[in-house]
C-alpha cells in the first residue's frame, strides 16, 4: 500500500501530512507507506499509489490519476484523516 | 523542535492583507539570523504560484519556501495578528497564526515536523499562540523552555 502526500514545495505542509496520515494508519491498523512530494512530481511519485492526500488547491492541478485522491482540510486533525483514510480504504 | 528566540517571535502586529502577513514571519526569520531578506518574498511567491494552501488549519498558516542560497540556518519564527487576514483558502479563513519555516535541505526537518504535529495535535493550540501575549507563552505552547 502506498499513500502519496502533495504539496506546493514537498518541504512543510506535505511532511506534516504525511506524520498525521502515519498516525491515522496506526490507529486503523493499516500497513503503508506514506511518502510526502512536491507537486511537480505528482506523476511519477503517485504512479503506483493507492491513496493522494492533498489540500483542495491541487486537486485540480494533480490531473488525471488512477489513485483515490482525498482532500484534506484540518492537516493536524487525525480524526479527518483517520475517517477519509477509512473510507477509501476499508 | 527548533528553538524560537525572541527576536522570532513577533505578537500581535497589524498585517494589512496575507502577503504583509507572510512577510511579517519573513522579516522575524531574518531578526533571527535564520534567513536572509530574500527569504520573506520567496514565501509570498509559493503562495502566489500554488494558492493558500498553506492555511492547514483554521486560522493557522504555515509559511515556507524550499531551501536556498537565503537560508543560512534552520528556523522557526511565530507571528500572531491583531487582526485575522484572509489567504483565500476554501475552509481555514481567516488566519490569525503564521507559522515560519525555513529549511536547509528537504529531509533535514522530519523530526522537527514531527514535534510541531505534536504541538497542533493539541487543539488548542492555536487559539493559545493567538491569544498568547509574550515570548515565554509562545515558547510554553511549543514545550520549548523560558528564556531568561
Amino acid at each position: 500500500m502506498k499513500i502519496v502526500a502533495i504539496c506546493g514545495a514537498g518541504v512543510g505542509t506535505s511532511a506534516i501530512l504525511k506524520v498525521n496520515a502515519e498516525r491515522a494508519l496506526a490507529r486503523l491498523d493499516i500497513d503503508a507507506d506514506v511518502t510526502a512530494a512536491d507537486l511537480a512530481s505528482v506523476q511519477v511519485v503517485a504512479a503506483d499509489a493507492q491513496v493522494i492526500l492533498t489540500s483542495p488547491e491541487f486537486v485540480e492541478a494533480i490531473g488525471r490519476t488512477n489513485a483515490d485522491v482525498i482532500v484534506v482540510q484540518n492537516y493536524f486533525d487525525v480524526d479527518e484523516l483517520q475517517q477519509k483514510l477509512g473510507a477509501a480504504l476499508g | 523542535m527548533l528553538d524560537l528566540p525572541d527576536p522570532a517571535v513577533l505578537l500581535k502586529q497589524q498585517a494589512a492583507d496575507w502577503r504583509a502577513a507572510v512577510l511579517l514571519a519573513g522579516a522575524a526569520l531574518e531578526a533571527s539570523g535564520a534567513v536572509t531578506a530574500e527569504y520573506g518574498p520567496r514565501m509570498v511567491a509559493m503562495v502566489e504560484e500554488f494558492g493558500a494552501y498553506i492555511v492547514i488549519a483554521p486560522g493557522l498558516a504555515l509559511a515556507h519556501a524550499r531551501p536556498g542560497d537565503d537560508v543560512l540556518r534552520a528556523g522557526m519564527a511565530v507571528v500572531t495578528l491583531d487582526e485575522p487576514v484572509v489567504f483565500g483558502h476554501p475552509y481555514n479563513d481567516p488566519v490569525s497564526v503564521v507559522l515560519g519555516l525555513a529549511v536547509l535541505t528537504a529531509d533535514e526537518h522530519v523530526t522537527g515536523i514531527a514535534e510541531l504535529a505534536n504541538v497542533f495535535n493539541e487543539t488548542a493550540a492555536i487559539a493559545r499562540l493567538a491569544a498568547a501575549t509574550s515570548a515565554d507563552e509562545v515558547r510554553a505552547v511549543f514545550g520549548l523552555s523560558a528564556q531568561a
